[in-house]
């Protein structure tokens, strides 16, 4: 009898050392989000979201040419790197048959892990080197050299996920490989392959060191691809190492608003992966 | 083996004419020098144990073996005249329709869209009036239609097992094949539905072709003009159906008929 209750005590106190120990990886993510939000909402304002930076002391200042930036960076990088991910995940799921296909994929995996100052280092030589001058184009070219690796492995990994009687069913019609990879295999795997671009997308906006000697940082509205464009991280990182107070703020307010990007690009792929597993029905 | 008098020529009209047939896998044969006629709109049934090569054997007559890695062809196919092998595997496919073990309707696609999946897929434009002729010819060729007459633009997957797979069947004779090749349709499927599927069978042959892989003695019997026997990748024997499952000519048809190994 003691023996039973001695045992059932045992039990319970594994649970709650397992439960505490679970929650334990979500505390200081919870930490930083409360720490961003306290110290970054009340920067937000109208001025804050539409304003160019003001020099420190001067009210109103804002971020906005960062936003756009920040924008502009992400959406230029994924019309550079989707593309090549996709078809490069295709080639890797459907085409590739013995060592060129390795290659491809090793290198994939090789990139992911590449320190991204490193990938700035590349953007500096491909473009600000030839070009003379720092440029978004260079910054997004770093990036998209970041998304490209998560954007192939995941195209891989879903259309992988299909059934061989989906590819089938189009051949037996007298459909050709590659229209079949274009009307069937892509439609059926879009949820996923969009979930992988979302947290491609999602890595890359909150990165710094890619654009540091790239995309540069620029203080003034630029909608040119070719020239210097400010970035929500770069602004981060040059306000909060002032000594200046409402820089500082701001940094907080800039941090908030990226967090809060990331966080909705992480919701939407959640919503789009759920929809992907609930598709069975 | 497969010498000559357990290979009985059909009567009438023939469609496929099949010439020292071999199909690899790598290097290991699946199917073994098979020669045979394919008579025109009857139902043969291939029959035989499992990994005896019968798939192996209706998925050359479309062409789709070879595209499994390192799957090779040797011998000749006449489909009326014209070697198969030799023609571009498209065209063939166009010519030669064929349904599958599982129902396999493209998920992300209506009904409709399943139905007209042969032209959609390959870009050919139908006026309107056509396309509603085709789905609603197709799938009453089916036994499909009234089924689901009103469910037209709903996803093909929310079907029964059943009506997906008379979905498929719909979806391959809306481009009008010659041949339709059925791979195990029923084995996936309960009695009712497997039921249904035979009736249909044996509706359908009035229009087309069919050659129908069944690992289900009975099955071949009830839908079936002519029977093919394989064993260990050979044809050991062909004839028609009433022939072959009364009087068979070799030891192991009549074995297996006899439920001895399979």
């Amino acid at each position: 009898m003691r023996s039973i209750l001695w045992r059932k005590f045992k039990d319970r106190s594994a649970l709650l050392v397992i439960t505490v120990l679970a929650f334990l990886p979500a505390l200081p993510l919870f930490h930083i989000l409360y720490g961003i939000f306290r110290l970054g909402l009340p920067a937000f304002s109208w001025s804050f979201f539409t304003h160019l930076p003001t020099p420190p002391g001067e009210p109103n200042g804002g971020v906005g040419n960062a936003i756009v930036g920040t924008l502009m960076l992400s959406m230029l990088a994924s019309a550079l790197a989707i593309p090549v991910g996709i078809l490069s995940g295709v080639y890797l799921s459907e085409y590739a048959r013995g060592r060129f296909g390795e290659v491809v994929r090793v290198a994939a995996d090789v990139l992911q892990g590449v320190p991204s100052i490193v990938l700035g280092i590349v953007g500096y030589l491909w473009l600000v080197k030839p070009m003379g001058h720092f440029s978004a184009l260079s910054g997004a070219v770093a990036l998209s050299l970041m998304m490209l690796p998560v954007i192939v492995r995941s195209t891989e990994e879903i259309l992988r996920m299909l059934p061989y009687t989906l590819r089938e069913a189009s051949l037996s019609l007298g459909v050709n490989y590659w229209r079949t990879v274009i009307k069937v295999l892509i439609p059926t795997g879009l949820v996923g392959i969009t979930t992988g671009i979302l947290v491609a997308l999602s890595r890359i906006m909150g990165e710094t060191a890619p654009l540091l000697f790239t995309a540069f940082g620029n203080p003034f509205w630029n909608f040119n691809p070719l020239q210097p464009v400010d970035a929500l991280p770069l602004t981060v990182f040059k306000y909060a190492i002032s000594p200046y107070q409402d820089w500082i703020r701001q940094a907080w307010g800039a941090s908030a608003v990226l967090t809060l990007m990331v966080l909705g690009l992480n919701l939407i792929s959640r919503i789009l992966a759920r929809r992907l597993s609930g598709d069975g029905k | 083996m497969g010498n000559r008098e357990t290979i009985v020529d059909p009567r009438g009209p023939i469609i496929f004419d099949i010439r020292n047939l071999w199909a690899y896998y790598g290097e290991k044969p699946a199917v073994k020098g098979v020669t045979c006629k394919i008579p025109e709109k009857r139902v043969t049934a291939v029959m035989g144990p499992s990994g005896c090569g019968k798939t192996t054997f209706i998925r050359c007559l479309n062409r789709l073996h070879e595209l499994s890695p390192g799957a090779r062809v040797e011998g000749e196919i006449f489909l009326r005249g014209k070697n198969i092998l030799e023609i571009d595997p498209v065209v063939v496919r166009r010519r030669v329709g064929m349904v599958f073990q599982k129902p396999n309707p493209f998920p992300t696609m209506t009904i409709y869209d399943n139905v007209l999946a042969g032209y959609k897929l390959l870009g050919i434009k139908l006026r309107r009036e056509e396309a509603d002729r085709l789905v609603e010819e197709a799938l009453r060729k089916a036994a499909l239609w009234d089924e689901v007459k009103d469910s037209l633009h709903k996803r093909g997957t929310y079907l029964s097992g059943g009506q997906q797979q008379r979905l498929c069947i719909a979806r391959a004779l809306a481009v009008k094949p010659e041949v339709l090749l059925m791979d195990e349709p029923t084995s996936a499927l309960d009695p009712k539905s497997t039921a249904k599927i035979e009736e249909l069978v044996v509706e359908l042959k009035k229009s087309v072709t069919i050659v129908i892989v069944t690992h289900n003695i009975a099955q071949a019997g009830r839908v079936s003009d002519y029977a093919a026997f394989f064993y260990l990748g050979e044809l050991v024997e062909f004839g028609p159906t009433s022939q072959l499952f009364t009087v068979p000519r070799d030891k192991r048809t009549e074995e297996f008929l006899k439920g001895k190994f399979g």
